[in-house]
């Protein structure tokens, strides 16, 4: 038994664990009753961690071939984003579509059907997955192709559909190793908003806010563009490695901080001066992609800033016409809290892509907060304000939202739960989440 | 540096993880198994990351007068070979069962000796080359927890030692490798965590720099040559009513 909890740390559980090398290995731990497949354990809650037996899919990380003329990868489930990149970004390719970590599996990427700063015109990370192939709870391996319903249900199904075993992805190819960035600093949430509306055509962008502010300024932000440099952009003296970047220090937080250190007087400081910063530096600069994707990764086991409690994530998504009411309310109800959250993420979404998967055409917020009393009364605060204004939320990050809020937001979830119920793999794939909201 | 590496027990942890550092380098490899179709994965990620040439070779280690032809058959003599043959087996079962006894002491022992011995001598005769032997800290000192398991891992740990001082004035450089706790397949199961426990990809690259760094002997993590110091140094009076 270990204990075992996701990235928030939040509410560990007493948990078995064991390790799967091959398929042979996932099939003898279906013999040994309900599970959940676990990449690298950077979900923020409950999603992969079993009351049954919690797979550990890390072991089965080997890439099987590569298609270098269109960029195609196939790979086991427990390959990182991150040894995608250390092999295939010296050669000119990309992730199509990264979340915030670059530690994450593809199979946790797919199960999650995670998004990036480029959701809006290029849809989620499912929308570069040619076929995934998935254990169901017979022990039957079946190749799923994208646009197929059982593919459908994987991509963003949480792992409830069975294991993901390997996938076909493709790649995006690039020149160089740099991202433009442009960064705009605006003084209202409306123009927050407003001015990612009007940059449509940016390849990423994404906008932090400051919700320690009240008052117009309430909302007020960082709104950061950016696109992959091209040879030209890039001073002659590096066009002559242009995949290659600058290796970045790593710090490691060796052990827990205690609570009190990101306290509300930092946590309003840190607002205060990230936005003072980023304001002094406004307009177009070359930044290496590890800094521009992956700040946090700089400090590996940064989830242990937040003391032994942990923290806890915060993330919905809004329809395009509440988003201006509806983000207001939400930074209304934090700042009348008193709390305030390290980092608020705000992003525009494209339109949905599969029958369970996260993203929506709007915004979506990101937020995070110390796991305590007065967060998760602020957060059930939050729950209401999402439901009202017809929103949804990220399973990815929940860890512990009540199930008839879940029924209230996602009117798809009976139709998840027919599925599970149809194809066997109710009772069988089974996560402390997933028993939590009933799916 | 240059290939190409055998790598013999090919299907464990520390074997792919050492694979995979060797081939980071930029160097051809050669994976041996006793089940060898078993590796086809292994070698289409070692082509896919690193883009080297991997081939696959059936070997038994248990099965000595094979090895002659086993090396013989390899489409070039390695410059580097890494043994990472062994079996642990559970204490409890090997002390009752004579048979399964003798089963971890030739795994661990005379399969993994014979096929160095082989390489050492043809290696001996090219004069050059590095072999590398993945031993134990349990040969260190016979614990009632794991003394058929450690008393093989220290034959050949001494065979390596050996072996390094025959070939020192041959060319052929000989590493001997005490990982401590790795965390494997092998040790799943032990509970093992915190700072003695060490990842299978930090063995790898500390091959790969021993290697390159002509070291005799290395612990994964330093921290174990000091606990096995103080292990050492217990006197056997007080060390037999231990339990470590």
């Amino acid at each position: 038994m270990t204990r075992l909890s996701g990235w928030g740390r939040f509410r560990p559980v007493e948990a078995r664990v064991a390790r799967a090398r091959d398929a042979s290995d996932v099939v003898a731990a279906l013999a040994q009753g309900p599970l959940i497949a676990r990449g690298n354990g950077r979900a923020y809650g409950d999603s992969a961690v079993s009351p049954g037996l919690t797979l550990d899919m890390r072991g089965m990380d080997r890439m099987l071939s590569f298609d270098k003329v269109r960029g195609v990868l196939v790979a086991e489930a427990g390959v990182l984003l991150a040894e995608v990149i250390a092999a295939f970004l010296p050669r000119g390719w990309f992730p199509a579509v990264t979340p915030g970590t670059k530690f994450v599996t593809l199979g946790g990427a797919i199960a999650a059907d995670v998004h990036g700063k480029n959701h809006h015109l290029d849809g989620s990370f499912g929308a570069f997955v040619d076929w995934v192939e998935v254990m169901d709870a017979k022990g039957c391996v079946r190749r799923a192709e994208a646009g197929s319903e059982a593919f459908g249900w994987t991509v963003g199904g949480m792992g409830l559909t069975g294991v993901i075993l390997r996938a076909q992805i493709r790649l995006r190819p690039v020149e160089t190793g740099w991202i433009v960035q442009d960064m705009r600093a605006t003084q209202t949430l409306e123009a927050t908003i407003d001015m990612m509306d009007a940059t449509l055509s940016a390849p990423y962008s994404v906008a932090w806010l400051d919700c320690v502010t009240t008052g117009v300024m309430m909302g007020r932000g960082l709104v950061m563009l950016g696109r992959h440099a091209t040879l030209d952009d890039l001073p002659r003296a590096d066009r002559r490695k242009p995949l290659v970047t600058p290796r970045k220090p790593t710090l490691r937080l060796p052990f827990d901080l205690p609570a009190a250190a990101l306290n509300g007087i930092t946590r309003r400081a840190f607002n205060a001066l990230y936005y003072w910063n980023g304001r002094r530096k406004p307009g177009p600069r070359l930044v290496d992609w590890d800094s521009y994707f992956y700040p946090l990764d700089a400090i590996l086991d940064w989830n242990r800033g937040y003391g032994r409690a942990g923290f806890l994530q915060f993330q919905c998504a809004l329809p395009q016409e509440a988003a201006k009411p509806g983000m207001s309310a939400l930074l209304g109800a934090i700042a009348r809290s008193g709390e305030a959250s390290v980092l608020s993420v705000l992003k525009r979404f494209g339109a949905q892509s599969g029958p369970f998967s996260f993203p929506m055409a709007g915004y979506t917020l990101a937020l995070d907060f110390p796991a305590n009393d007065r967060s998760l009364r602020l957060m059930e605060r939050l729950d209401a304000i999402t439901l009202d204004h017809g929103g949804r939320f990220y399973l990815a990050k929940d860890a512990r939202m009540p199930r008839a809020v879940l029924e209230a937001a996602d009117t798809r979830v009976a139709a998840f739960r027919a599925m599970r119920a149809a194809t066997g793999a109710a009772g069988r794939f089974v996560s402390v989440q997933s028993e939590r909201l009933g799916l | 540096m240059k290939g190409p590496v055998l790598i013999l027990g090919a299907a464990s942890d520390i074997a792919r993880a050492t694979a995979r550092a060797f081939a980071a380098q930029g160097c051809a490899i050669q994976l041996a198994a006793r089940d060898p179709d078993r590796l086809a994965d292994d070698k289409a990620d070692l082509e896919t990351r690193f883009g080297v040439a991997v081939t696959l070779h059936r070997v038994d280690a248990l099965d000595v007068e094979s090895h002659e032809a086993f090396v013989d058959s390899l489409p070039d003599l390695p410059m580097v070979a890494v043994c990472a043959v062994g079996l642990m087996g559970d204490q409890a079962q090997t002390a009752a069962d004579v048979t399964r006894a003798t089963l971890i002491l030739r795994s661990n022992f005379e399969g993994p000796a014979s096929l160095l011995g082989v390489l050492a001598n043809k290696m001996e005769a090219r004069g050059s080359g590095t072999l590398v032997g993945i031993s134990s800290v349990a040969g260190e000192r016979g614990r009632a927890s794991n003394y058929v398991y450690g008393s093989a891992k220290a034959g050949f740990t001494a065979y390596l030692s050996g072996l390094r001082n025959r070939l020192a004035k041959k060319g052929v450089h000989v590493v001997t490798v005490l990982p401590g706790f790795v965390d494997t397949k092998m040790t799943a199961g032990m509970g093992l965590k915190g700072p003695l426990l060490a990842q299978p990809e930090e063995v790898g690259r500390a091959i790969v720099a021993a290697v390159e760094k002509t070291r005799d002997v290395i612990h994964v993590r330093r921290v174990w040559w000091l606990v096995m110091a103080i292990i050492k140094a217990i006197p056997e009076g007080s060390f037999k009513k231990t339990s470590i």
